[in-house]
């Protein structure tokens, strides 16, 4: 009996998942985070479509905050790959200068992101996009369907999705609603970081520790990655061998001190401290439900 | 670094087991899953942390004590409702195996998402509590997997240790169970007394406990069942999802091998169109692969330049799939408005789209009971036998065979919901080749229109393209009346009339008809049938065509032109009759006086196709 190992099922898998959604829709994106899960989403999509180019753009929603690594790491890797980049900011945001520090985690997120996101998916006509999102990450995602269906105002109803059965996905939708495929639904992180390890894909050095600037802030490590940083009273940058489990928006992602500086480090630390990524996210820990709750208004 | 190295390696190799969990909402099956997770060690602290924040708002386990199942319930609306009402999944690894759980709701209305995650298991946990024994939830759990394909059966009695972990009470509810199970199809059923709060026979044994149990732990049969011949892989099924063209020297047919394995050098054939070809070669990003076996996902390369599209299936040149338009299917319908006969639904079957018409409604099964009973329709959670019929013929074989060519799911057309997922079996009821019973003659002239409407294939130019260009619609006018020849008579000068506006008009004569279209009807008994069904045929025909056709039946009566209606489906006929006198033959839209005026008799008729909005205002 021939079988596959369950990396390389899961490898099927998400190639399944890619190529279905292609056949179905008529103008698919693919949502391009630059962490390392979209590495990993873009190398499986470049699988699926061997030899040929992806069928879709890749767009990176820039909320104008993000580690000035990540956008250098997001150019080179996009043009090393050859991948047709769309990047969308909200405009009206960044001029009348949203940042975290005077409208809080909750209003920028809003703004900056998932409003940036939607007008971006609205202005590209785009029926299906592509997300590196897994049900292991976070209570709410573990019910979150391959095909996740998206009204016309883009939300996502819980009570309102679709049973999928067998690997019959169902992207029909009507003119003004979309669907959101995520191919890496059932990775786990230890998948993911293996899947780097052997596939040898490029990811952002900030996940790798380094002595960086950083400033203690309710609990966690947070950056001082550019002068826009706002520093409360008392507080001092300091140097510290760190690095952060997930990437997002520099003042509101925390860094938890390591000195992981491979792949293999890293495993072995996620293995003892045991702190779920997801932790580090400040907009996580607004209220119980918060994740459930932006998900609901549109956000990835 | 070395034990670090050795444990992704390994994990990377291990193989998968994907499973699901039922039980009730008392089962104690969300407290299982909960150590299993946290026994694997793959709860993390802080998942932890905030769980003891919830346990004291919601929690139903004692002081003191973790309550696993709040690890579980991730929506909102159900952490307040205290019960699961959606299918979760959940990871966890042990050095033997990778896991996939889908955690399915016990609670009755949920039959659905048991389906769901039924689905793609391997194997189902069935929890029984060890206080109550096999009940009706314990029956119908079991139904649903065994109907889904689920060869292996876990059965944990659970709550052991409130009775003091009696054997006698393990070996009864064992018996009960093997009696049920003797009706259902699953080859291998397994049992093991557990206490998932005090973690017995969960993860290792627990022969303090159950000194009595000598087999092995929950854990460890998930961890060495072995689920490797569940999958086909006897017949080559390659249903092609995109077809990749690079470049000019390569043309690749993208797709999963979803049963059977595929080698360069293999002799396949081409559904539909039928076509042999050679395997050149199995393309993969990490290069080409001697063999390619369920479930891969590659590329296929064939000698000869064939024509293929996405949804096409490619299979061994003597191994077919059965090409079937109409087949019999076990539904599970999971939408709020029944499924009845003659509903019109979306297939999606093995990758692609077609439509499809439910003939009939052969049964429906308690799940509970497992009993059928006749029904007309199935509704939210109800699970029945169908007649599927589809525009273009799928590329099936029965679902205990192949589990990805015998699976179906229904999408409605307008919301794109999808309704019902539907498992193909073998005919039993309905013999495909055979004229099919109907009641009565009218029934079966619906039934013929109903399935010529779901199969008629329209061109590109829409019935609005037609009415821009041609001011007006296409409808049929039946004159009739008791003098044949100023039936005749009007009929013509209906035809002129509408020509002489720049409307598309055309009087065809019954005898015309009848030594033209029908003069093969030789049966002088169904003679006058034939050539009513003729000229319904026509009609709708020619109205479809955008043109005013008009056509004279003296003495027509009711019958035949409730034959007509039927046949011009879905467009409706517009009857015109000339009458003598005050007596109706016919229910006729316009009662003519056949003494008037020609002129005014279709002035009146004019009029009313005006106000039927087939021509414009302007022209009368």
């Amino acid at each position: 009996m021939k079988t596959l190992s369950q990396l390389k099922q899961l490898e099927a898998e998400s190639i399944h998942i890619f190529r279905d959604a292609v056949s179905q829709a008529q103008n698919p994106v693919l949502l391009y985070s630059i962490g390392k899960d979209s590495s990993v989403l873009v190398r499986l999509a470049q699988k699926a479509f061997y030899p040929g180019r992806l069928p879709f753009s890749v767009l990176h929603i820039d909320s104008t905050w993000k580690f000035r690594e990540m956008i250098a790491f997001r150019d080179r890797f996009c043009a090393e790959q050859g991948l047709d980049l769309i990047v969308h900011a909200n405009e009206e945001g960044r001029a009348k200068g949203v940042n975290p520090f005077d409208y809080g985690s909750r209003a920028y997120t809003d703004i900056m992101k998932t409003q940036a996101l939607l007008h971006a998916l609205k202005t590209g006509k785009f029926d299906l996009a592509f997300g590196g999102a897994r049900r292991d990450e976070e209570k709410s995602r573990a019910k979150e369907r391959v095909f996740s269906f998206r009204d016309r105002h883009q939300q996502w109803d819980p009570k309102n999705q679709r049973p999928e059965l067998w690997n019959l996905y169902n992207a029909r939708v009507n003119p003004g609603e979309s669907v959101r495929v995520f191919p890496l639904s059932n990775w786990t992180e230890t998948d993911i970081w293996q899947y780097i390890r052997v596939e040898n894909i490029p990811i952002v050095p900030l996940y790798f520790a380094a002595p960086r600037p950083v400033v203690a802030r309710d609990g966690q490590w947070i950056m001082v990655d550019d002068d826009r940083m706002r520093l409360e009273p008392g507080e001092r940058p300091q140097e510290r061998w760190v690095r952060f489990r997930t990437l997002g928006c520099y003042p509101l992602t925390g860094a938890v001190e390591s000195r992981a500086a491979t792949i293999e480090d890293i495993v072995a630390e996620t293995m003892q401290v045991r702190v779920s990524e997801r932790s580090t996210r400040v907009i996580d820990h607004d209220s119980d439900s918060s994740m459930e709750q932006k998900k609901r208004e549109g956000y990835f | 670094m070395n034990t670090i190295d050795t444990f992704l390696n390994e994990h990377e190799h291990k193989n998968l087991l994907r499973f699901i969990t039922c039980g009730s909402v008392d089962d104690g099956k969300s407290t299982l899953i909960g150590r299993l997770l946290y026994d694997s060690k793959l709860i993390y602290e802080d998942q932890l942390s905030s769980l003891q924040d919830a346990s004291a708002k919601n929690g139903t386990t004692g002081a003191g004590e973790i309550d696993y199942a709040l690890l579980l319930d991730g929506l909102k609306a159900e952490r307040e409702q205290g019960i699961t009402i959606d299918v979760a999944y959940r990871y966890f690894a042990t050095p033997q195996r990778k896991f996939i759980i889908a955690d399915t709701p016990g609670h009755e209305q949920y039959t659905r998402n048991m389906a769901t995650g039924a689905s793609t298991a391997n194997l189902a946990v069935i929890l029984i509590d060890a206080r109550y024994g096999v009940v009706t939830q314990t029956r119908r759990h079991a139904f649903i997997a065994s109907l889904l394909g689920i060869g292996h059966l876990l059965v944990a009695v659970n709550k052991m240790d409130i009775g003091g972990y009696q054997e006698e009470t393990f070996l009864q509810i064992r018996q009960a169970f093997q009696d049920f199970a003797r009706k259902l199809d699953i080859p291998d059923i397994r049992y093991v007394p557990i206490s998932a709060l005090k973690g017995t026979n969960v993860v290792t044994r627990t022969p303090q406990a159950t000194p009595w149990y000598e087999g092995p732990s929950l854990l460890e049969i998930l961890e060495t069942v072995d689920v490797s011949s569940d999958l086909n892989q006897r017949d080559l099924r390659f249903p092609v999802q995109v077809v990749l063209r690079p470049h000019l020297n390569f043309r690749g047919f993208a797709g999963s091998v979803v049963s059977g394995t595929v080698a360069p050098g293999d002799r396949i054939r081409v559904l539909p169109s039928n076509v042999t070809s050679t395997v050149a070669r199995v393309v993969t990003a990490e290069g080409d692969l001697p063999e390619a076996f369920a479930p891969q996902a590659v590329t296929v390369e064939l000698a000869d330049e064939v024509d293929i599209s996405s949804g096409d299936m490619i299979v061994h040149e003597n191994n077919r799939p059965q090409v079937k338009d109409r087949f019999e299917a076990v539904v599970i319908w999971m939408s709020e408005t029944p499924l009845k006969a003659g509903d019109r639904y979306l297939v999606r079957h093995a990758g692609r789209f077609v439509k499809a018409r439910i003939d009939a409604v052969l049964y429906a099964v308690d799940v509970n009971t497992m009993e059928q009973r006749q029904a007309e329709s199935l509704g939210l959670n109800g699970i029945g036998r169908v007649v599927v019929e589809t525009t273009q013929p799928l590329y099936l074989d029965a679902y205990a065979a192949n589990r990805a060519t015998g699976s179906l799911i229904l999408v409605d057309p307008l919301s794109n919901v999808t309704a019902g997922a539907a498992m193909v079996t073998d005919d039993v009821f309905v013999d495909t080749d055979a004229p099919r019973v109907v009641g009565d003659a009218a029934a079966l002239l619906r039934d013929h229109v109903d399935r010529r409407e779901f199969h008629w294939e329209t061109g590109l130019v829409s019935a609005k393209d037609r009415l821009l260009r041609n001011r007006h619609v296409g409808k049929t006018v039946l004159v009739t009346g008791a003098r044949a020849q100023a039936v005749q008579r009007f009929g013509k000068e209906l035809e002129l009339r509408l020509f002489k506006l720049n409307l598309n008009s055309y009087y065809l004569g019954y005898a015309s008809l009848a030594r033209g279209l029908a003069s093969d009807v030789r049966d002088i008994r169904s003679e006058h049938d034939a050539q009513v069904q003729r000229l319904g045929e026509l009609a709708r025909i020619l109205t479809d065509a955008g043109m005013i056709f008009i056509t004279a039946i003296p003495e027509a009566d009711a019958f035949t032109v409730e034959r007509l209606k039927v046949l011009n489906a879905p467009n409706e006929l517009l009857v015109v009759s000339l009458e003598r006198d005050a007596r109706r033959p016919v229910p006729a839209e316009a009662a003519l006086d056949e003494a008037a005026e020609i002129a005014q008799n279709v002035d009146v008729v004019l009029a009313l196709l005006a106000d039927h909005r087939v021509i414009p205002e302007y022209c009368i």
